[in-house]
């Protein structure tokens, strides 16, 4: 592995600022236009997402705003009774499509992200545990993620969903809705990061200076979180951009199939669902662009994915 | 051998144990089973007796007992929904699962070898980058908007596959109907079989590649080749034969995984499968068929887990030194 | 109340015209399959779809909802007593599996629709008794003069008693308990069409009942019917368009233009009896939902004023394509007791409505939840969407809940419902059964769809009054009364009279049928 030891983020201290910009890492970035353009994309489309209050011109989530009369604008439009213009056209509610697909984007982007962050946190916590500590627990731990694995994610999700469901009140299922995607996908993903990060904990430990640390009688806490934590990151990184990309596919997959986010609060898959209602009739715009954006999303975030585990290299499967 | 297999046994009993559990909760906590199954002007007396009738006055380690004991035969009561037992609805459209499943995955299996294969032999070429480029297009689109692309594309516009259904079946035996032996039924077949299989040919496909690259790397191809044996046999004899061991471990997880994928596939192209009644069932919270079809899919991983685990285990002579990591 | 009987010789010259020789197969699709096949268990429109090819009743609406005579030759009220209607049987029929009719096998089925399991006992509340006076006459006893009797039966299928003790299916399937009977997955009739395949929610296979004792009297021209339910809208219309089936029943109505244009297909529309309206409940001290501490549906002005601020007609224009009709009550022009006047519906004005919640004491608004199906009528959770917005201009917030239907009917039967969208046909044309149904005091055999919680002694009054009353005149007093009174109070926010495309293959020769029911015995073929 000494090739990889090359390859550590230094810790951004002031003075690294060169040798990072000398590493590996950009000059692999340097040299291809395509992950680029990636990392452009992604950062337009969070860009966009996050600032969509001060960029659109309509909050489709505020039905004050929607206005019936404008349904079905085309593309590049201005209504005759509203004088609102339509860039990317409006949907059966008056609802803007270039408004709806950066609020939506949010939406897929905070699911993404959080569901994320839930699986990581949860995985890495619990992989460190296992290969740090073994015995039992790391029995249990990987018995625990045998049986979630029985389990594709998919599946997983529409279970805690219908679940849920069935638990809380009627009036409650729009206001949980993101907050059980975010967990449903979140807990379908946490063996991953745990597997990837027992295996690395348990190749640390194995080093002479975790033993060597040990000898020293350091707290266990200390050799996990300033020895062993900084070197499992790099495979939890990995699997956590390809993560952020299913996630986000995950998140649609389940409001396409109508257990995700409602019509009145739509998130990219919900705006397709709907839009596959007008595929013959005419109104293209209603599912294209969404479709658009919600592919070019999950393909940068892949590429830039791809690439990462390209140049860091960690032997993930 | 013996001791390696006897606790894969016990360990996807446990599984089970544990799937059964969770389906039982699922009867338990989630709404009240008696009020779904009674109407509204049924009486107090009416419910007890109902619930007497069903069981449900026992202790609750009773009543899982009962479950498991019910489950092992295959017996999960009446669905909320349709009123006919759920084992029936399972039997009537697992076959229509299992043939989409099987034939998917055979599709994404050859192909995903086959272009695996070319693009790690043929590395830097521009058919083997557009194909690595195509994979990561079909990866980032959901399985969903495939779907709906190939229906307008090849149902709509072109007019040569059927949009929807299974076509025409034949009935094989007491139960088993196939959509294998009809022309309608084998169109019927291609749209849906492309669109569920992608995602696993991609991920097939990489693996192959990638696994494919780390062998030809490995010290004794170079060795195999200073001795001169010719590069295709070097190859496909040495470095495939290699690269297909953790390529297997995926194919097996995978085909569980596309059972559970057909949920999608099956609701856009309204292909009369297991999946598509669970989806109803989520909608419905129709709780015996979800119950149901939970444990369904728990059986088929256990099993294809299982059977993935002993292969492994005749392939690689490290593992019977080491025990099963996978 | 007269009754159209000159089916018999319009049918005759038909037939001649006719070959009923056709080996023609039709596929036909719709979003909902039949819940089951017993014809007694319930009461709902895609289930009767499916049982009208298979049973008969003893009198039906046909394509131009017009009565006629089915296993009924006749019915008139008895000469000596006005509680009792007499229906002659028609001789010679014989069910599917060779049973002959007799009236005993009427006298079974309609007493079997009346047992407590029966969705269909509804219809029927008013029988005391049904007897066999002769092997081809039944008498109907009710609890007095009930001059609506008949329209309540066109959808009361006949049974064979012999069939059903043979397998032990004398009563009804108890379909909430989930009992499964020999009867939900078998069906005996003696209508047009047997079964003769049927996988639930997948494909149905009829095929022509070539001894139907009416073989002669329609086309007949299907040899065999395929239905094959498709819940998805898209894939509905793709299918059509792809030739894979031949009729497509409840077009979606983003898709009518595309259809109309596509090559070898063809609509047809037509008025649906069924009227889409909002629901509110006013007899709360406080609503479950709501985030005040009062009930603003007790207070006219607040359904006054969503009465204006939900603008019908940009529904109509938006939602619906132009596919409705903008409607002022819950009552369909054909049906007797329509009051143009009454239909009318009032300009939408959110100044007006503002200033009436003002009035009220809701100047700041108020938030309720809205319930909605999102698989029953044409567009309902786009037309819910389209009120959210309408009414949070006046400051109400609306949350929404569109689920599908068979859960929403069930929470909307258990009244745990605020504010609800709800659609109504009037399967007997008279707007008796509307104010049974929806506006009369909730009881136990009336009312059983208000879950308003309306409660008018006078309404209660003219209801019961109107379902007795002989004389016309009188009786159409009475509901015009009725009306204006629930006009007047604001009951319900009528939205729109539904309108109904049906999809085909343009040589194939059929209309639509008000009560969204295909008759497929008239469907003829041009070629």
């Amino acid at each position: 592995m000494s090739d990889t030891q090359r390859t550590v983020i230094p810790p951004p201290k002031p003075g690294k600022l060169r040798s990072f910009l000398d590493s590996d890492i950009v000059y692999s970035w340097k040299r291809q236009p395509v992950v680029i353009l990636a990392t452009l994309v992604t950062l337009v489309m969070f860009a966009a997402a996050l600032f969509a209050p001060w960029i659109a011109p309509q909050n489709p989530f505020d039905p004050r705003q929607l206005d019936l009369i404008d349904a079905f604008a085309p593309p590049l439009t201005t209504s005759d009774f509203t004088g609102n213009f339509y860039l990317l056209g409006s949907d059966s509610q008056g609802r803007d499509v270039f408004s709806a697909i950066l609020y939506g984007s949010r939406i897929s982007l905070l699911v993404g992200f959080a569901a994320v962050l839930f699986a990581l946190v949860l995985g890495t916590a619990l992989g460190l545990m296992a290969g740090f500590r073994g015995g039992w627990r790391d029995a249990l731990i990987m018995r625990i993620a045998d049986v979630q694995l029985t389990f594709p994610s998919i599946l997983m999700a529409l279970l805690i969903f219908g679940v849920v469901r069935g638990f809380l009140p009627r009036s409650m299922h729009a206001e949980v809705a993101i907050i059980v995607l975010i967990v449903a996908i979140g807990l379908s993903d946490w063996v991953q990061y745990a597997r990837a990060v027992r295996g690395a904990t348990l190749v640390e430990k194995g080093k002479e200076y975790v033993q060597a640390a040990r000898v020293i009688g350091l707290p266990a806490r200390n050799i996990l979180f300033q020895h062993i934590l900084p070197n499992v990151m790099r495979p939890v990184l990995v699997i956590g951009t390809i993560g952020l990309a299913l996630a986000i596919i995950a998140e649609a997959t389940l409001s396409f199939l109508g257990v995700g986010m409602p019509a009145t609060q739509p998130s990219l898959g919900t705006l397709i669902r709907v839009g596959q209602d007008y595929m013959f009739s005419g109104e293209w715009w209603i599912l294209l662009f969404p479709g658009l954006a919600l592919l070019m999303l999950a393909l940068s975030v892949n590429l830039l994915g791809d690439w990462l585990r390209d140049v860091l290299n960690p032997k993930l499967r | 051998m013996l001791a390696f297999l006897i606790q894969r046994v016990f360990q996807a009993i446990f599984v089970m144990l544990v799937v059964a559990l969770i389906a039982f909760s699922l009867f338990h906590y989630v709404g009240d089973p008696v009020l779904n199954m009674v109407g509204q002007e049924a009486t107090e007396a009416d419910r007890a007796e109902l619930r007497a009738r069903l069981g449900l006055d026992q202790p609750i380690p009773i009543q899982f007992f009962q479950f498991i004991a019910n489950a092992a035969q295959f017996e999960f009561g009446i669905s909320y929904r349709s009123a006919r037992p759920v084992t029936d609805l399972i039997v009537e459209r697992l076959p229509a699962t299992l043939e989409l499943a099987i034939i998917s995955a055979i599709f994404a299996v050859v192909m995903g070898i086959v272009l695996g294969i070319y693009t790690a032999l043929n590395r830097g070429n521009w058919l083997s980058n557009f194909i690595m480029t195509a994979s990561l297009i079909g990866v980032s689109l959901p399985t969903f908007l495939i779907g709906v692309l190939l229906i307008y594309v090849f149902a709509v516009e072109l007019g040569w596959l059927p949009a929807f259904g299974r076509g025409e079946t034949v009935r094989l035996g007491d139960w088993w109907t196939t959509g294998l032996l009809t022309t309608s039924g084998l169109r019927s077949l291609i749209l849906p079989a492309i669109t569920l299989g992608l995602f696993q040919l991609t991920l097939i496909m990489r693996l192959v590649r990638a696994e494919m690259l780390e062998v030809l790397r490995a010290d004794y191809i170079k060795f195999a080749r200073a001795r001169g044996l010719s590069k295709r046999v070097v190859n496909l004899r040495h470095a495939l034969k290699n690269t297909l061991i953790p390529v297997i471990t995926i194919i097996g997880l995978q085909l569980g995984t596309i059972i559970a994928f057909a949920i999608i596939t099956e609701t856009v192209f309204q292909w009369p499968g297991v999946g598509a009644l669970f989806i109803t069932a989520v909608r419905f919270v129709d709780i015996p068929v979800m119950a149901a079809y939970l444990i369904m899919i728990a059986l088929v991983f256990v099993v294809i887990n299982l059977i993935v685990d002993l292969l492994y285990y005749a392939v690689d002579p490290r593992l019977r030194v080491q025990g099963g990591a996978k | 109340m007269t009754f159209n009987k000159t089916l018999l010789a319009t049918a005759v010259i038909g037939a001649m015209l006719a070959s009923t020789a056709h080996a023609e197969t039709l596929r036909w699709t719709r979003s909902a399959d039949s819940l089951t096949m017993d014809p007694h268990s319930q009461n709902e429109g895609p289930t009767h779809s499916v049982n009208h090819q298979i049973f008969d009743t003893l009198l039906y609406q046909d394509m131009d909802v017009e009565y006629q005579p089915g296993l009924a030759t006749d019915w008139y009220v008895h000469e000596d007593d006005p509680s009792v209607w007499v229906f002659e049987i028609r001789e010679g029929v014989t069910f599917h599996e060779g049973q002959a009719l007799t009236a005993d096998d009427v006298v079974f089925s309609l007493n079997r629709a009346r047992h407590e399991h029966a969705d269909m006992r509804g219809l029927l509340t008013s029988i005391v008794e049904v007897r066999a006076a002769d092997d081809f006459t039944v008498e109907v006893v009710t609890d007095g003069p009930n001059p609506l009797l008949p329209n309540n039966l066109t959808n009361l299928f006949i049974m064979s008693r012999e069939w059903a003790e043979e397998h032990g299916v004398e009563e009804p399937q108890n379909y909430a308990a989930g009992e499964e009977t020999h009867a939900v997955r078998n069906a005996n009739g003696t209508g047009p069409f047997r079964v003769e395949s049927r996988e639930p929610d997948v494909r149905t296979v009829f095929v022509r009942n070539d001894d139907y004792w009416g073989i002669d009297h329609y086309p007949m021209e299907i040899s065999e019917l395929i239905f094959t339910p498709i819940e998805s809208a898209s894939t509905r219309v793709a299918a059509l368009l792809s030739g894979e089936v031949d009729l497509l029943q409840e077009t979606p109505v983003q898709d009518i233009e595309r259809l109309a244009q596509a090559d070898g297909i063809k609509n047809e529309q037509g008025a649906e009896n069924r009227t889409i309206f909002l629901g509110m409940r006013m007899d709360l001290e406080v609503l479950d939902s709501a985030d005040v501490d009062s009930n603003p549906f007790a207070d006219r002005r607040v359904r006054e004023a969503i009465n204006l601020a939900v603008d019908a007609t940009t529904i109509q224009r938006s939602v619906m394509r132009g596919n409705s009709e903008p409607a002022g009550m819950i009552a369909p022009p054909f049906v007797n007791g329509y009051s143009e006047e009454m239909d009318e519906v009032l300009p939408a004005d959110a100044e007006r409505a503002q200033e009436l919640m003002n009035e009220a004491g809701y100047g700041d608004g108020f938030r309720v939840t809205l319930n909605c199906s999102n698989d029953r009528y044409v567009n309902d959770e786009q037309i819910c969407q389209a009120v959210v917005s309408m009414l949070a201009r006046i400051g109400i917030t609306v949350d929404l809940i569109a689920q599908t239907r068979s859960l929403h009917f069930a929470e909307m039967a258990r009244e745990e419902y605020d504010f609800y969208l709800l659609g109504w046909g009037v399967p007997t044309m008279d707007s008796e059964y509307v104010f049974n149904y929806l506006y009369h005091t909730k009881e136990e055999d009336r009312g059983s769809w208000n879950f308003t919680g309306y409660s008018d002694e006078r309404v209660d009054e003219l209801t019961v009054a109107m379902g007795q009353e002989v004389d016309e005149e009188a009786r159409n007093e009475m509901i015009a009364e009725a009306w204006q009174i629930v006009h007047d109070e604001i009951i319900y926010i009528p939205i729109h009279h539904q309108m109904l495309t049906w999809s085909m293959r343009d040589d194939i020769d059929f209309q639509v049928q008000s009560e969204n029911t295909p008759h497929f015995k008239y469907l003829r073929f041009n070629n």
